[in-house]
């Protein structure tokens, strides 16, 4: 889960990385009050989770506190990038930047450990530098039960070749910016700029946070930083019924269950969907491992509720989830969804192979439904399913 | 022979007084698992029946290991726990930890893998978040239906549960040596390349099929091993090719940023090193036929 910059502020100013104050707002008149509190003048940054936003734009200087409305006014609602903006942060006023660095701390999943990147190189440049000259970017692996000690921030800040003046500084800062990453459960944490204001002092300008979705269990927190307006109208639907569902732009509806089985589904769909005019898939849907017919169903009415859903392919293999349930689970989905006075126009197609897949496609068979058809490979059953949708 | 898990596998499960360690181990023992006993400290010095086998409880991983043997555990204790039952099974020195669960937080596994690199790696890791492996006739240790194919020459490895067991269906007349599920999480224990090295040394396998997915550098790397280490056949199948960048697809591990971690770079990456790739999971199963005709 990738976090707004605003969200990334919070959580390094509550684990003692040093950033200016701020405030997230949503209408260009809040921006009044806010920017008085500032001082009577502000930065004004659009918040999307895409890079370029100062090129398009999105970050102004308010010299006053109308200023500062007018401001948020004309970024307010801007589309950077495909990202509608929701959200201004406004920024205390940095003092003059001297000087622009890295930091971050990353998941290395080729090394299965950590990694901390650092360059006295930082700012809106800095992958164009780790491109062309890497030898300006040190990368110091870190051991993940050992972590950030004094002495390991010492050992980044001397390979990234830090100023003597800033290193104590940029010492604590990585064992500040260790400590975000660990306790939030983060995949990266990313300063940059890092900067050395004309003071003297070294701060966190701007951030990136990504959370590792698996660790909700220990964050309650995690729910309130999901950015709720930017979720597709479906993916929320399915997200309240607790199902793995990703919104494509395609017209084949697509369910299966195992993330591989389903990734691979929907490859096969688009093979046939080019010999039926380029149908695609609409989404990826998995049902998991031992799906009950209730969860079925549920995810059958999110797809068929998807208005560029053509046809629906239901794909099981199953392991430990038995195809009777399954079976079970598109029968009892299409007697509600009827019982609901929703007609059922789009055909389904409907692949079942191992645990009890005898019963499930008996079950089929028996309910004999007008719009369910039985295709017992998945090769021919996304042909079949590419072809309807194509009609 | 088979890799990692044979007949003579003494097995033991953490967490098999939960539902799903019950529901799996009772599944395991159907399938001829040497299952020694369980692992629950609250509940040591009891037994669980099933079906008449009566299966001790033991308060640790070593006093399991010190009283009955065992060299296999299987892991099915809830997320929040994995990473501290995995943490004892290494401190016990078991040879290998299959670790079911799913959901188990990146920063947490880290850790059990750092771990067991300074205890010097004496126990082999595979997960989380797999099926587990199986070696048809001789032993089941997690998930996967004992019940789809046979025992055979065909080496399979897969980090995908499902597509495992596709592709255990699709070619469920020859069989297989063994199969193993690696697991799709951004960090896992055994990889790919430990699952080519075990089956190009294994003189049961004459043919292995490997499935990747979108996401990390696992299937390049497994390449270049490939191409240097493995003169046994290796056919390959890769999930994802049309997943958008930068969404992920279940998988913790399966989110594609930039073009490193497509499908289609890890295609060209195993075609350049000698790999017949197919482009569905039937049309990979017919390669590794012709393969063996």
């Amino acid at each position: 889960m990738d976090l707004f910059e605003y969200q990334a502020r919070d959580l390094f100013a509550k684990h003692g990385v040093p950033v200016l104050a701020g405030e997230v707002i949503d209408t260009p008149e809040a921006a009044r009050a806010v920017t008085e509190r500032l001082g009577g003048r502000s930065v004004v940054k659009a918040q999307v989770k895409t890079g370029g936003r100062g090129k398009a734009g999105g970050v102004k200087l308010a010299s006053d506190p109308q200023d500062a409305v007018e401001k948020a006014g004309q970024i307010l609602g801007m589309d950077i990038k495909g990202h509608t903006v929701h959200k201004v942060m406004l920024a205390e006023m940095a003092p003059e930047i001297a000087e622009e660095y890295y930091v971050s701390f990353l998941l290395d999943r080729t090394n299965r450990t950590f990694l901390s990147i650092a360059s006295v190189e930082g700012g809106m440049e800095i992958e164009e530098v780790a491109a062309t000259r890497p030898e300006a970017v040190a990368k110091i692996a870190v051991d993940a039960n050992e972590g950030v000690t004094e002495a390991k921030a010492r050992e980044i800040v001397a390979a990234a070749k830090f100023p003597a003046e800033v290193a104590d500084q940029i010492t604590e800062i990585l064992q500040t910016l260790w400590k975000t990453f660990i306790a939030e459960d983060a995949l990266l944490v990313e300063v940059n700029p890092l900067a050395k204001v004309a003071d003297g002092r070294v701060i966190a300008l701007d951030g990136k946070v990504s959370l590792d979705a698996n660790a909700e269990f220990r964050h309650a927190d995690y729910a309130e930083l999901e950015d709720k307006a930017a979720a597709n109208p479906l993916e929320a639907a399915a997200k309240a019924k607790g199902l793995n569902y990703v919104k494509l732009e395609g017209e084949v509806g697509i369910i299966g269950n195992g993330a591989g089985l389903v990734m691979s589904t929907l490859d096969v769909v688009a093979y046939a969907g080019e010999n039926h005019s380029g149908v695609k898939p609409a989404n990826f849907l998995d049902i998991g491992g031992g799906a009950s017919a209730e969860v079925m169903a549920n995810g059958l009415e999110i797809i068929l509720g998807d208005p560029d859903v053509k046809s629906v392919f239901v794909n099981v293999f199953g392991g430990i989830t038995a195809c009777d349930a399954v079976a079970n689970g598109i029968v009892q989905a299409l007697e509600l969804l009827e019982s609901k006075g929703e007609e059922v126009t789009k055909p389904l197609v409907v692949r079942l192979d191992g645990n009890n897949a005898e019963l499930g496609r008996q079950i089929l068979d028996d309910r004999n439904h007008p719009l369910v058809q039985r295709v017992d490979t998945m090769d021919g059953a996304a042909d079949k399913a590419a072809e309807l949708a194509a009609k | 022979m088979a890799i990692f898990l044979t007949k003579e596998s003494k097995v033991i499960v953490q967490g098999m007084t939960g539902s799903e360690g019950q529901k799996h181990t009772k599944r395991m023992l159907a399938s001829g698992t040497n299952i020694v006993g369980g692992v629950n400290p609250r509940k040591a010095g009891t037994t669980v029946d099933f079906d008449g086998s009566e299966i001790p409880v033991f308060g640790s991983v070593a006093e399991a290991i010190e009283k009955t043997g065992a060299d296999v555990t299987v892991i099915f204790v809830p997320e929040k726990f994995t990473k501290d039952a995995v943490l004892e099974a290494i401190d016990a020195e078991i040879g290998l930890a299959v670790v079911i669960t799913e959901g188990v937080a990146v920063h947490d596994t880290a850790q059990f893998w750092a771990y067991a690199q300074s205890k010097g790696n004496k126990t082999r890791i595979i997960g989380p978040n797999c099926p587990g492996l199986i070696t048809p006739g001789q032993s089941n240790a997690g998930i996967i239906p004992a019940d789809i194919t046979k025992p055979g020459r065909i080496g399979l490895v897969s980090k995908s549960g499902t597509l495992t067991y596709q592709m255990m269906y699709e070619l469920r007349d020859i069989g297989f040596s063994s199969c193993v599920g690696i697991g799709g999480d951004p960090i896992i224990g055994t990889t790919h390349i430990d699952a080519l090295k075990a089956f190009q040394d294994d003189p049961d396998t004459d043919l292995i099929v490997m499935i990747g997915e979108i996401g990390g550098d696992a299937e390049e790397r497994a390449a270049d091993f490939i191409k240097a280490n493995v003169t046994k056949p290796v056919v390959g199948y890769v999930a994802g090719f049309t997943a958008p960048e930068g969404k992920t697809m279940g998988h913790a591990g399966a989110i594609v940023s930039g073009s490193s971690g497509t499908a289609q770079a890890k295609k060209e990456a195993l075609e350049a090193a000698g790999v017949k790739v197919g482009k569905t999971p039937t049309e990979t199963a017919k390669l590794a036929r012709e393969i063996l005709a």
